[in-house]
């Protein structure tokens, strides 16, 4: 709270124009962002406190592993780098297919601190890479959102993107993946972007190109900024809004960016040969033709203009008409159109579970709840409206960027629960600006009823900066609004308000700024109430236990009765930091009966690989596990997290899904050793390989057809109770997941699926269990060599086969003949 | 069945000493072998064979099968190197011997030898299946032929064969012709021919048959013709041998010291080739003939001799291995130019067959194929009665490096000169444009 109050009392000074005064607004703004550093980076370390300094879940494995290897062998080697400890027998070359941005920085974090003394581990740096660009981040969005409403709003966005769940989510210590620097770099570039169109200088668009070439570095994500920034070109240009600002702001960052993209080996020539990048192409032609059309137009009379007009646009058209259709000729005789599968599954929702099983089987690929919107962006989802309304009042260039923005990204963010993340930033700078135009009302509005302030001060104070003037309507128009939403019993005179507002602007504002005084002292009051209250839940729900969604719920509700949840907001924030989002995932912990129950099983598998296996032998299981298994268990794996050949996953899942000799043939044939399991039947850990076990099937029949999805379903459900088929049964992945399972319990009761499973007791012929860790998360299974000896036939009235896999009945019969 | 051949250098290299140390290479005298009889009037009755392998330096150590005290292994420590079975007749054996423990005694590279009869008892025939060998399930069947018998005294007894339909290989049968027929009495087998790794060493003539000679035939016989095997080898994937042989008497004095007469041949041969036959069948079995090894596998860039690491796609590479053979007293050099090298990654991308220098080096260059990968060198080399060599290696192959690659290009020429001559146009523009006022 203390922060935004500071926030607030820094835009009075920064309005008063007094030089001391604004001075020391400066001080002070600048001592509250680095107050909000801190707040950010200390928010983010709760996994270190609760867990440990471990790096998290699958993704970041790798991007340790390679961090590991920069350091070790230097940039050149890490930019050649083929691996060939994945993939096999493919090998895969990592350094033309990773974004280098996280490694290079994690990696030069750690060799700055060395080379100053400092002797911290490559662990160690990974590990806080995140923490430290979170803060950064917010620090970008009071970049971003001063140029576009002003310091305060800057400040109130940089505090609330500091805590936002949903950025949290992805940057806790340990989580140490692409976003965690690439959302950074996201902002800056937009913040750059929105500076160098108000200042209009070459400078700042030249940083605007570094900061996007930090950002290609960085993420896949980059396509995002190429295509928003020639939206909003292009928006201001439909609008009448060019300027040679927008030119400036806009022209070097397609040249300079475009060459910086390029130099980039994982982006290359793709910076220029697919669809992603051709919006900005041809907003930069167009922008380049209205150049200079606004130029001719200054040259010329405007009769002598009209003329050329028409000259031209006959010409031009029919140019333009050419080109365009060349255009889409060429993107037309590529079968994806030149987009990349992931692009197109963002444009058509529903394209990748139509033709790219691989990308819809992931997660994070999944459209999002709405309960996910009030876990991650929690008040925020509310504020974002008040926000764009406040962005309206007025509409500059840079205010309707925001509103493009947090357009845009709430479309994607529906179709993919990931890009939740980039909406983050956006739903902060918009609900920042609401926030600090309604704290700019509520401020005012008291401090007119103060007694001994006269209203010609006010007045100076209104008039002495525009901007600010642009606030205070802002403030005015969206803050009635908000409180008529919330309260009914209000609306009425609210309303009149409305009636009135049109009327003269110096008239209006008196009466105005008097009314709210009533709604402020309420809201107040009602805020430290619903405070208190929530605080009191908040316990209860932690103490007990409950799940996430009720409390997102009854989140929703504090703010359908309530105006202002910050406090419910930084609440939920620090709830989700420290127990939501801080689970490292490779280590699973839940409390039960009072204790803390602990599950290292990853770990102990892979350790187990580690110390039990030749350092060159194949480990295979689904791609999930493949970066974990590299990174922990130092083993070479078939496939992993990077999915970049899908037949070779596919082959992966055809084994998993055929009958244990099938599959013995395919992974012999990949010269695989061991094969491993993630069952959770015995503790209920649901996201296990039996619930993965679908996808499996799907991506392996996408490249097989003779895996088809129908014989693993029993009437179109899935299960492996006794209504099982009997593909299902058989296949490789249920026999690894169940072996000796009835050894537990005597039931087989499996607590996933909750029901006992189909088949209980049946003997392995080609694998044999070697390592099962203590939950029986992961279990390792070896492949048998072939017999030594083949064996001969037994029963001459059989056919004649190979009889490997023959069963070994003793029994002899007597010769039929006689 | 090629592909459950693969084998890893490492393995290879635990096989290969293991192979090697059973084999005593400095004094093969030292073999001790187990010799199982139902009765010790066999080891007089045979004992010109016994005493042609202790000639050869084998330690044999004869016992009753039912000896209650048998054992093959001693705190996990095999006691023999090799083990005959001469005892048809067996139910029980006695110790701690039973079929499992005869058959990890060959899983684990031992050597073995059985000599059934027409009293071949169940578990005899158990052994023999697990081996891949069926023997006739009749228990009275013989093998009677009667155009190809061995002219004897007693007229009519068409049960003691003459056959010299021998596998055509020197190297389970020596170099030296066996000239006489080899005699033959007992119960004939059949193999399944999917079964690789079981070959027919005698095999009897098409007009033979399986069926009991002192009743008379009903129905046809289970087993006729050729398919009909009198003597049959085994090769394991281990490299284990195993000799399955349907006639104890065939190993007996009498057989080896009598004259033979094949019926219908004017040609009558002073001694059997009884003697000849199983003597060198008896070396391939006890790996005095047809052991390869394969040491020293070396591959280096052309104009190196280090190994390097991992190679880039489009080296030029050589790749050398040296298989010598066991010639019984010595590692001689293996001379074959049907050796061939694999470059495989999950399919073989080059296929070479090895020149060799006739001291057993054999080697091949090539150039390494324009995928990057994992790749593996791999030689299988399986050749009728020679151990079968299974080498693989691993090596990766990497693209080009970042600066391996042409840095300017001729034919990108006028692009190069777009570019430059767009910058110098700039600059002489913005040197006009701002000061020519």
């Amino acid at each position: 709270m203390s922060a935004k109050e500071s926030s607030n009392a820094a835009l009075r000074y920064l309005n008063t124009g007094n030089t001391l005064q604004h001075a020391f607004g400066d001080v002070l703004s600048y001592f509250i962002l680095l107050l909000i550093g801190i707040l950010a980076f200390s928010i983010r370390i709760f996994s270190v406190i609760k867990y440990e300094s471990v790096i998290h879940e699958f993704d970041p494995y790798f991007n340790y592993r390679v961090t590991q290897f920069l350091t070790k062998k230097g940039i050149y080697e890490f930019w050649n780098w083929f691996d060939d400890r994945t993939w096999y027998p493919l090998g895969r070359v990592i350094g033309g297919t990773v974004y280098p941005g996280l490694t290079l920085t994690a990696g030069s974090i750690w060799w700055l601190l060395n080379s100053l003394n400092i002797p911290l581990s490559v662990e160690t740096a990974c590990v806080f890479t995140a923490p430290i660009f979170s803060a950064l981040a917010s620090w970008a969005t009071y970049l971003l959102t001063k140029e576009v409403k002003g310091a305060g709003a800057g400040l109130t966005a940089a505090f609330l993107l500091a805590m936002v769940p949903s950025y949290i989510s992805r940057s806790v210590a340990g989580s140490y993946d692409n976003e965690a620097v690439a959302i950074f770099a996201l902002i800056f570039t937009f913040g750059l972007y929105i500076k160098t169109l108000n200042t209009g200088s070459l400078f700042y668009a030249t940083l605007n190109s570094l900061a996007y070439f930090y950002m290609v570095c960085s993420w896949g994500g980059y396509t995002f900024i190429i295509n928003l920034i020639p939206m909003h070109v292009l928006l201001c240009v439909i609008t009448g809004r060019y300027s040679s600002r927008l030119y400036i702001a806009y022209a070097p960052l397609v040249v300079l960016g475009t060459l910086l993209a390029a130099s980039v080996p994982v982006v290359g020539f793709n910076a220029v040969m697919t669809s992603e990048h051709f919006a900005s192409f041809l907003v930069f032609i167009i922008i380049q033709v209205v150049a200079f059309v606004y130029y001719i137009k200054g040259i010329l009379s405007p009769k002598m203009f009209k003329v050329a007009v028409t000259l031209v646009v006959s010409v031009g058209l029919a140019v333009c008409c050419a080109v365009v259709a060349v255009l889409i000729a060429l993107v037309a005789s590529s079968p994806t159109k030149g987009w990349s599968g992931r692009s197109l599954s963002l444009l058509d929702p529903t394209y990748a579970s139509k033709y790219i099983p691989i990308i819809a089987s992931v997660s994070e690929h999944q459209p999002p709840t709405w309960p996910s919107y009030f876990m991650d962006i929690n008040v925020l989802a509310f504020l974002v409206p008040a926000g764009i309304i406040a962005c309206f009042l007025p509409l500059s260039d840079a205010s309707s960027f925001v509103v493009l923005y947090i357009a845009t990204s709430a479309y994607f963010s529906g179709v993919m629960v990931r890009l939740m993340l980039v909406l983050a930033p956006a739903a902060c700078s918009t609900s920042g600006i609401a926030l600090s135009e309604a704290f700019d009302v509520f401020t005012r509005s008291i401090k007119f009823q103060l007694p001994g302030v006269s209203k010609a001060e006010i007045d100076v104070g209104e008039t002495s900066s525009a901007i600010a003037e642009e606030q205070n309507v802002a403030g005015k128009t969206e803050k009635p609004e908000e409180t008529s939403k919330d309260r009914p019993s209000r609306k009425k005179k609210k309303e009149r308000e409305h009636e009135e507002k049109p009327t003269k602007a110096k008239a209006e504002k008196k009466r105005l700024l008097a009314l709210p005084l009533v709604a402020t002292v309420v809201s107040l009051l009602l805020l430290v109430f619903l405070g208190a209250f929530y605080v009191v839940c908040k316990c209860y729900f932690i103490k007990f236990g409950f799940s996430t969604r009720p409390l997102a719920l009854l989140v929703c509700k504090y703010r359908i009765l309530g105006m202002d949840a910050e406090d419910v907001y930084k609440l939920h924030c620090v709830w989700a930091a420290a127990e939501a989002y801080s689970a490292p995932s490779v280590v699973l912990s839940y409390r039960a009966h009072g204790r803390l129950h602990v599950f290292d099983d990853f770990r102990e598998a892979y350790a187990w690989l580690r110390h039990n296996t030749d350092v060159n032998d194949k480990v295979a299981s689904w791609w999930d596990y493949g970066y974990q298994t590299t990174a922990m268990a130092n083993r070479t794996v078939i496939v992993d997290n990077n999915t970049w050949n899908n037949t070779h996953i596919a082959t992966v899942g055809t084994a998993m899904s055929s009958p244990e000799r099938a599959a013995w043939d395919i992974f012999h044939s990949l010269d695989v050793k061991y094969v491993f399991v993630i069952f959770g039947g015995l503790i209920g850990y649901p996201s296990d390989d039996i619930n993965k076990f679908l996808w499996m099937v799907r991506i392996g029949g996408g490249v097989f057809p003779h895996i088809k999805e129908a014989d693993y379903l029993k009437d179109g459900s899935y299960r492996i109770d006794s209504q099982a088929t009997p593909t299902m049964l058989n296949c490789l992945m249920y026999k690894l997941s169940y072996y000796r399972f009835v050894e537990t319990d005597g039931k087989a009761y499996d607590k996933v699926r909750r029901t006992e499973i189909g088949k209980k007791y049946f003997k392995l012929t080609h694998f044999e269990e070697v390592f099962t860790t203590h939950h029986w998360m992961v279990r390792i299974y070896k492949l048998k060599p072939p017999k030594n000896m083949i064996r001969g036939k037994t029963k001459k009235s059989k056919p004649k086969t190979s009889s490997r896999s023959s069963s070994r009945s003793g029994t002899k019969k007597k010769n039929p003949w006689h | 069945m090629g592909k459950f051949w693969v084998i890893f250098v490492t393995s290879i290299l635990i096989l290969l000493p293991f192979l090697c140390n059973s084999f005593s290479l400095e004094t093969p005298t030292a073999r001790r072998v187990l010799v199982l009889l139902d009765d010790f009037a066999v080891k007089s009755s045979h004992s010109s064979y016994f005493n042609s392998l202790r000639s050869r330096g084998f330690d044999l150590d004869f016992k009753l099968s039912d000896d209650p005290k048998l054992a093959l292994q001693r705190y996990g420590q095999y006691l023999y190197d090799a083990l005959i079975l001469f005892c048809p007749s067996v139910e029980r054996f006695g110790g701690s011997i039973d079929v499992a423990a005869i058959i990890n005694f060959v899983d684990s590279g031992h050597d073995l030898m059985i000599a059934a009869d027409v009293t071949a008892s169940d578990l005899i025939r158990e052994v023999a299946t697990e081996c891949g060998v069926d023997f006739d399930e009749d228990p009275s069947a013989m093998v009677i032929d009667h155009t190809g018998y061995a002219v004897s005294e007693t007229e009519g007894d068409h049960t003691l064969i003459a056959s010299d339909d021998f596998i055509k290989s020197d190297v389970i049968l020596g170099n030296k012709k066996i000239n006489a027929p080899v005699l033959f009495q007992g119960i004939g087998h059949s193999l399944n021919p999917v079964n690789s790794l079981v070959f027919k060493v005698l095999s009897a003539s098409p007009s033979a048959y399986s069926a009991n000679p002192k009743s008379k035939l009903l129905a046809p016989p289970s087993l006729m013709g050729s398919a009909i095997s009198l003597v049959s080898v085994i090769q394991a994937r281990n490299n284990a041998r195993i000799l399955i042989c349907g006639s104890l008497s065939m190993f007996s004095n009498r057989f080896f010291k009598s004259g033979v007469q094949k019926v219908g041949s004017t040609t009558k041969h002073e001694k059997s080739g009884n003697e000849q036959f199983l003597t060198e069948i008896s070396k391939w079995v006890f790996h005095e003939r047809g052991h390869l090894k394969a040491v020293n596998v070396k591959h280096h860039k052309i104009g190196e001799t280090d190994e390097p690491a991992l190679y880039r796609i489009n080296d030029e590479l050589v790749y050398s291995v040296e298989i010598y053979e066991w010639s019984g007293k010595r590692w001689e050099p293996y001379v074959a130019d049907d050796v061939q090298v694999q470059f495989y990654m999950m399919s073989p991308y080059v296929l070479k067959t090895l020149s060799n220098d006739k001291k057993g080096l054999y080697s091949a260059s090539f150039k390494v194929p324009d995928v990057y990968g994992v790749f593996q060198f791999k030689v299988e080399y399986q050749k009728l009665g020679y151990t079968s060599l299974s080498l693989a290696k691993q090596i990766p192959v990497r693209p080009y490096r970042h600066n391996e690659y042409e840095r300017f290009i001729p034919t990108a020429n006028p692009y190069y000169g777009a570019a430059f001559s767009t910058m110098a146009g700039f600059f002489i523009f913005s040197f006009v444009h701002l000061y020519n006022k």
